[in-house]
C-alpha cells in the first residue's frame, strides 16, 4: 500500500518533546520530518520587534534532534514560520541557529531558505491594484497602514516548500507559512491528496495536541495513503480517538468544516474519524477545493509607542469599595498635572479582582474579592514620556485621599522594587487581509545554501 | 423536562482566539446523546452568547455544530485586536466563564 508517513515532534519549535516518543517515531520510518514554528497568537509585539517568542536554546536543542534524524534516515527536515513570525529578523535569527548547529556537529546539507517579509512598495503596489481585502472583521486597509507597518509577512501555501524541496533541499527553513504546508508539500509532490495532505497537516501542526490527554509539547505521527490519513500519538500514555482529533480541527478556527487557506479551502462536510486501533484514528472524506484567484494571508504589525508598568495590591476595603472612582480621580490628576504640556498617552488601570481579565465582557459587576491586584500601565511616544505618565499615576494612586480613608500611609502595596517596568516599545497588528497573487510562489524568494561547504 | 448545567454536560468549555479579531468559544459534550439533546434545546444561539457577554448579536460571527467533534462552537468579534491597547487576554483563553453557568433544558 502506498503511504507517506510525517512525523511531528512539537507543537511549535522550541517547545520539547520526550526522546523516547521521538525515537518511536524515527522507528516508524518517516518520509518527512516536519514542525511548526510560529503563530500570531502571541500577539503583535513578536512580528512587530522581529524577535521570537521561543527561547533560543530551547529551539537549538529541537533542531539538534530533528536534523540529525533527517539527515541520519535521508529524509526532508522542513520547519515552517521561522523564529515564531516569519520576517526577515526571524528567518535570520533560526538560520543561525541551524548554521551553528551545522559547524559544532560537522553537518552538510543543502538548506534552502524562503522568504516571506514583503516590502512596502510591494505591498503598495498591490493596494492600488486593488488585490488587498480585509478578513472580517478586520478594519480596511488604507495606504496609511501600510507605511506605518514595521513588519509585514504574507503566509506562504504548500507550492514554495515544494519547489525548495524539488531543488534537492535535505532542510527547508520557510518564513511565515500555513501551517500546514509545511508538513503537507513533501506529500503533495509524492502525488497524495491534496484535501487529505492538508487536513493531515492541520492536525499534525499542533504535535500530540490531537490525542487525549492532549500535549503541546509531544510527538504525533501521520499516515497519508490514497483515500484516507491515520494519526497516532508515540508515547504510549496517550491515544487519538475521533473525538480528540475532530476537536483539534475546530481549535482556533470560526468554522470548523470550511477552512480557508493559501488557494483555496479545506472542506470537511463529509470528512470521518474513526477509531482505528487502541491509539490510531483514520481520517477521510476530506477536500480540497482551489479558490481563484489564489490568495495568501498578509500579517502586519506597527509600532504604537512604549510602555511602562507599575503592579501593586490593595486589601483596604474601604478603598476597594471606590475603586473605580479613585481610578478616575487619578486619571484626572495625571491628565491636570501634566496639561500645559499637551502630552499624548494611553493610561489603563487594570483591576485584577474587578474585570481584569474579561472587561466589558465580564458580566459579573460586582466586586468580590478582599483583595485587588492593580496593574498601572501607560504608553506613550517615547519610554521616557511613559515613565514619566506611569510614575506620576502610581505616586498619585499610593497617596490618594479618598473619602473614609483610614490607612494615611499608603493605599497601595508593592511586590517589588522598582516598582516601575520599562517594557519597551509596543505593536498593534494592522493589516490581517487578503492579498491575490497570480503565482503561488511570487512572493516567497528562496535560496539554497550549501551547509558545511566552506562557511 | 430537566434543566441542567452547561457544565455537567460538557467535557471541554474553552475559549481562544480565531485569528487576532475573533474569539472563538467551544464547547466539546461528554458524549453523542449530550451533543444531540443540546443542539435541539437550541439553547446555544446567537441570542444567548450576546446576552452572556453584554454584546450585540451583530457581534456573534456565528453558530457552528461539529457532529464529529460533538461539539458546539460560538465565534465572536473581540471587543479589542489581540494585543491592542487595553486589550487583557492575548489568547484568548479566559474568556469561557460565562459559559460555564449557563443551563440547559432538556426534553
Amino acid at each position: 500500500m502506498k503511504e507517506y508517513r510525517v512525523l511531528s515532534p512539537t507543537a511549535i519549535l522550541g517547545y520539547g518533546f520526550p526522546e523516547e516518543s521521538f525515537r518511536a517515531g524515527l522507528a516508524r520510518q518517516p518520509h518527512l520530518i516536519a514542525v511548526d514554528a510560529g503563530s500570531t497568537d502571541p500577539g503583535p509585539y513578536y512580528l512587530g520587534a522581529g524577535v521570537s517568542f521561543t527561547d533560543r536554546a530551547a529551539v537549538k536543542r529541537d533542531l539538534e534532534l530533528m536534523i540529525e534524524a533527517g539527515l541520519q534516515l535521508d529524509i526532508p527536515v522542513v520547519i515552517g514560520t521561522a523564529g515564531g513570525a516569519g520576517a526577515q529578523a526571524h528567518l535570520q535569527w533560526n538560520l543561525d541557529i541551524i548554521l551553528e548547529l551545522a559547524q559544532e556537529k560537522g553537518w552538510r546539507f543543502p538548506l534552502a531558505v524562503i522568504h516571506a517579509e514583503l516590502d512596502k512598495e510591494t505591498v503598495l503596489k498591490a493596494y492600488h491594484e486593488q488585490k488587498i481585502t480585509p478578513l472580517h472583521p478586520a478594519p480596511a486597509i488604507t495606504e496609511e497602514e501600510i507605511r506605518a507597518a514595521d513588519r509585514i509577512v504574507a503566509q506562504m501555501g504548500p507550492e514554495p516548500v515544494m519547489a525548495a524541496l524539488q531543488k534537492g533541499a535535505k532542510v527547508v527553513l520557510a518564513g511565515r507559512a500555513y501551517d500546514p504546508a509545511v508538513f503537507s508539500a513533501s506529500a503533495l509532490l509524492a502525488g497524495f491528496d491534496k484535501g487529505l495532505a492538508i487536513h493531515m497537516g492541520k492536525i499534525l501542526e499542533c504535535g500530540a495536541i490531537a490525542a487525549s490527554p492532549g500535549s503541546g509539547s509531544d510527538c504525533l505521527l501521520g499516515t497519508l495513503r490514497e483515500d484516507c490519513f491515520i494519526v497516532e500519538p508515540l508515547n504510549p500514555n496517550r491515544r487519538c480517538t475521533p473525538t480528540s482529533v475532530a476537536a483539534h480541527t475546530l481549535y482556533e478556527k470560526t468554522n470548523p468544516y470550511i477552512l480557508p487557506g493559501p488557494g483555496g479551502v479545506l472542506d470537511l462536510r463529509e470528512t470521518t474519524f474513526t477509531q482505528l486501533s487502541e491509539q490510531a484514528v483514520q481520517v477521510a472524506g476530506s477536500k480540497f477545493v482551489p479558490v481563484e484567484p489564489y490568495a495568501v494571508k498578509l500579517e502586519g504589525a506597527k509600532k504604537v509607542g512604549y510602555r511602562t508598568v507599575s503592579i501593586a495590591g490593595c486589601r483596604d476595603p474601604i478603598m476597594i469599595a471606590q475603586i473605580d472612582h479613585i481610578v478616575e480621580a487619578v486619571r484626572e490628576r495625571v491628565a491636570d498635572n501634566f496639561k500645559k504640556y499637551g502630552y499624548d498617552y494611553f493610561l489603563h488601570f487594570n483591576i485584577y479582582g474587578k474585570n481584569g481579565v474579561m472587561g466589558d465582557l465580564e458580566p459579573n459587576s460586582q466586586i468580590t474579592s478582599h483583595e485587588l491586584g492593580i496593574i498601572i500601565e501607560a504608553v506613550a511616544e517615547t519610554q521616557e514620556l511613559a515613565n514619566t505618565i506611569c510614575s506620576f499615576a502610581r505616586s498619585t494612586m499610593l497617596h490618594y485621599g479618598y473619602p473614609g480613608r483610614v490607612a494615611t500611609a499608603g493605599n497601595l502595596a508593592f511586590p517589588y522594587s522598582p516598582s516601575d517596568f520599562k517594557a519597551g516599545p509596543v505593536y498593534n497588528f494592522n493589516i490581517y487581509h487578503l492579498l491575490e497573487v497570480a503565482d503561488p510562489l511570487a512572493l516567497f524568494p528562496a535560496e539554497i545554501i550549501k551547509v558545511g561547504e566552506g562557511q | 423536562m430537566a434543566t441542567r448545567k452547561l457544565t455537567e454536560l460538557a467535557s471541554v468549555i474553552r475559549s481562544k482566539n480565531s485569528g487576532p479579531y475573533e474569539l472563538t468559544l467551544d464547547v466539546i459534550f461528554k458524549d453523542k446523546a449530550a451533543y444531540d439533546a443540546v443542539c435541539r434545546s437550541q439553547v446555544i444561539n446567537k441570542s444567548t452568547i450576546a446576552n452572556l457577554y453584554g454584546i450585540s448579536e451583530e457581534e456573534v460571527i456565528g453558530i457552528i455544530e461539529f457532529a464529529p467533534a460533538n461539539a458546539i462552537k460560538a465565534t465572536i468579534v473581540r471587543p479589542y485586536p489581540s494585543g491592542a491597547l487595553g486589550e487583557r487576554d492575548v489568547y484568548g483563553a479566559q474568556q469561557h466563564a460565562p459559559l460555564l453557568n449557563l443551563e440547559v433544558s432538556l426534553d
